[in-house]
């Protein structure tokens, strides 16, 4: 009965130093950011239901899409290669073979309309002050503005792969894979590294990405972080609620709201998991057995104990 | 030369040689200890046991690691912790041991504390103790700079700061201690040498005193009896082992231990699986970056109480009040200044020195976590003074004790 009585006390005072220098401290360092489950309640909801048939001519016709954007399913190839894109642009505009699914559709019709206000990157793209987001915002092709936009989104929704197609590869590319490299998954911002048979072939890629980080660097103030090891440095919960809205966490910072869908930021998670954490279900499933072999290792001291110390009392 | 006849069996060829059967009665079977013991008395196996699992986990992870400034962060995230079978086990077994050990220390040396363990005869084994503290500090530090994160590397670059001595500027010694002006190649080379081969040669070595030091004062009981041990080994051996005072090293003793150690492995592999994040702090997977200073920086858990005593003065004063913290434990023995070994609960004034320094000690702990503002700052300052001044009390408290009769 001591022993359990001094047990307690061990336990207690090594649980309130535990509480005090984690979930106290952590607490007291990091702000909470709760995140509204990617709703994004500050846009209008949608209105109008759209035509996919029409909006497939104002994609690639009067809405101008094709001239900047790439959308290889529907076989319309991008306009200039990665590298003089950024250097053009600042960043390589998305091809938006996967835009329908990636991104939340009240997102995608707000976007075409205000880029600038959509990504809430005002602040960097004011112009008043001469910055003009490189994405200029669609003002109708003459008739319904808002029926129209609806008609874009409808096609880009309808040329995307299903949702449950949607690897969760595919949904870090298209939504972060431009501006952040993750090295452990050999992606780059150009794309994934392949492998190479010629050093100078390597060397001519590399100097490719180089100079793409070059320009990314001097459109968004510094070069966006690598995310290999994100899931473990920032966490799920951060990750999610930063990608939500960046501004909740960084007030000015130059990333803008990416626009996903609740159901693609579980993918991008899943992903970062997949290349920061790939031993998770391994760890798991070893965990148990071990945990097994300490409790009957711990059965069988107990046992021996009793044995050893039955001739001493 | 001695004398060998043809040995019998391997036993006696053996025996002829090394003396197996004196050595295994001198170490185990007729090395008495107290039978009046607790759960707490393990803890130095605990102790043993885990810092195995740290040299058998690191002997691992060397075959891997790479003292690089360029790879030293991707051979431990990448190749360790995904490429190599298991590394992901021995990671977090290193890094988890490496943080629970110091729990386990610190109970063992609050034991200690409680119940008068480094008097009266066991000086030396309170200072091999301390001298163990300190070397297994020296190499968690070490072993911190090794993934070569952001805390690895802003932890560096403020504990190697210390060395300058504040208003000394001794900045020659620091950069002395870098190899560079800045934590770079040459200090993680240095490190990396450090905690793997000078400071575990330190920590074996001092084990050995540690043990030794034990061997003829023998181990203390939760009673501060005084035990005739001659007499109730006699009883032991004369087959009164229900009354005999005393129970055999092996196997009375360690089963016991093997019994606390069975059952603190469930805990431990319960935090190497499901619970490792509180050893390995999230900054630290952010890669080095001498341009980027984290927003917070605070060393592991275990050093908190240390840093808030330096943390909330000016500079050279808080080096002083550092300093004061790094030895002062040393000097218990010779500080209390009663005779009286027994239970602090026993004790005069003294036992409610040692609640008020527990508690002032997990108070420092916390605050040295928060950011130092406010509240916080001043909590953290009241505690550093309450710490120095309970030490400043103690001979004096003690010098008045009443002798206790047992």
């Amino acid at each position: 009965m001591k022993e359990l009585f001094i047990l307690a006390v061990v336990t207690a005072f090594t649980l309130v130093t535990y509480y005090l220098v984690e979930p106290f401290a952590h607490s007291q360092m990091h702000k909470h950011v709760e995140g509204e489950g990617f709703a994004y309640k500050d846009l209008p909801a949608l209105t109008k239901k759209g035509d996919a048939t029409r909006g497939k001519n104002l994609v690639a016709g009067a809405g101008g899409c094709t001239g900047c954007h790439s959308i290889e399913v529907a076989g319309m190839p991008a306009p200039m290669d990665a590298v003089s894109a950024a250097q053009s642009f600042g960043v390589n505009p998305p091809d938006l073979s996967n835009a329908g699914i990636v991104f939340d559709p009240k997102f995608l019709v707000s976007l075409i309309k205000n880029p600038a206000h959509t990504l809430n990157v005002e602040h960097k793209f004011d112009p008043a002050k001469g910055k003009i987001h490189p994405m200029p915002p669609f003002y109708g092709a003459g008739g319904d503005l808002d029926q129209e936009v609806a008609d874009m989104v409808t096609y880009l929704q309808s040329i995307a792969v299903k949702k449950e197609e949607l690897t969760p590869t595919m949904a870090f590319q298209t939504a972060c894979g431009r501006c952040h490299a993750l090295h452990y998954d050999k992606w780059t911002q150009i794309g994934k590294k392949p492998a190479f048979k010629k050093k100078q072939d390597e060397l001519a890629f590399d100097t490719q990405v180089l100079d793409y980080q070059d320009a990314l660097k001097k459109y968004m103030g510094t070069l966006p972080p690598d995310l290999s090891m994100f899931i473990r440095s920032r966490g799920e919960h951060y990750i999610k609620t930063f990608v939500e809205n960046p501004q909740s966490y960084l007030k000015g910072t130059a990333m803008p709201r990416v626009g996903v869908s609740a159901e693609s930021a579980e993918k991008v998670v899943e992903h970062l998991e997949n290349v920061g954490d790939s031993k998770r279900h391994e760890r798991e499933e070893v965990g148990k057995y071990v945990m097994i072999y300490a409790i009957i290792f711990a059965i069988f001291a107990i046992l021996w104990k009793r044995e050893v110390w039955r001739d001493l009392h | 030369m001695a004398h060998f006849t043809k040995a019998k069996s391997l036993h006696d060829w053996l025996n002829q040689r090394l003396a197996v059967d004196t050595l295994r009665r001198v170490l185990s079977t007729e090395y008495w200890i107290p039978k009046n013991i607790n759960f707490l008395w393990a803890m130095g196996m605990v102790i043993a046991v885990t810092f195995g699992l740290l040299l058998i986990s690191g002997i691992f992870l060397l075959m891997y690691y790479q003292p690089n400034v360029d790879l030293a962060f991707d051979s431990v995230n990448y190749t360790i912790m995904q490429e190599v079978g298991y590394g992901w086990l021995w990671r977090h077994i290193h890094g988890v041991a490496a943080s629970v050990v110091f729990l386990i220390i610190y109970i063992h040396m609050f034991t200690g504390i409680y119940y008068g363990s480094y008097k009266n005869g066991r000086e030396m084994i309170w200072i091999s103790g301390m001298l163990l503290f300190v070397a297994f500090s020296a190499e968690a530090f070490s072993g911190y700079m090794l993934p070569w994160g952001q805390m690895s590397y802003w932890a560096g670059m403020v504990i190697t700061n210390l060395f300058s001595m504040g208003g000394l500027h001794m900045d020659g010694l620091v950069e002395w201690i870098r190899g560079d002006y800045v934590p770079s190649q040459a200090f993680l080379n240095r490190f990396f040498m450090l905690h793997v081969l000078l400071i575990p040669l330190a920590i074996l070595g001092l084990i050995g005193l540690h043990f030794g030091a034990l061997r003829i004062p023998h181990v203390n009981n939760q009673d501060g009896e005084k035990i005739d041990f001659k007499a109730e080994s006699k009883k032991y051996l004369s087959g009164d082992k229900v009354h005999a005072k005393v129970i055999r090293f092996a196997n009375d003793f360690i089963s016991k231990d093997m019994m606390v150690v069975g059952i603190y492995l469930v805990f431990f592999f319960y935090l190497v699986f499901y619970h490792y994040d509180f050893a390995m702090d999230p900054v630290n997977f952010d890669p080095a970056n001498g341009l980027k200073t984290p927003t917070h920086i605070y060393p592991e858990w275990y050093f908190l109480w240390s840093y808030e005593i330096l943390r909330p003065f000016s500079t050279n004063l808080g080096l002083i009040a550092f300093a004061f913290a790094q030895v002062i434990f040393f000097l218990l023995p010779f500080l209390d200044r009663s005779p009286n070994a027994i239970p602090a609960s026993r004790r005069g004034l003294f036992k409610y020195w040692f609640w008020a320094m527990l508690i002032d000690m997990i108070i420092l702990t916390a605050m040295g976590k928060v950011p130092p503002e406010g509240l916080f700052s001043a909590i953290g300052f009241y505690a550093a003074l309450v710490f120095i001044g309970l030490w400043i009390v103690l001979p004096f408290i003690t010098k008045y004790e009443k002798k206790f009769k047992g």
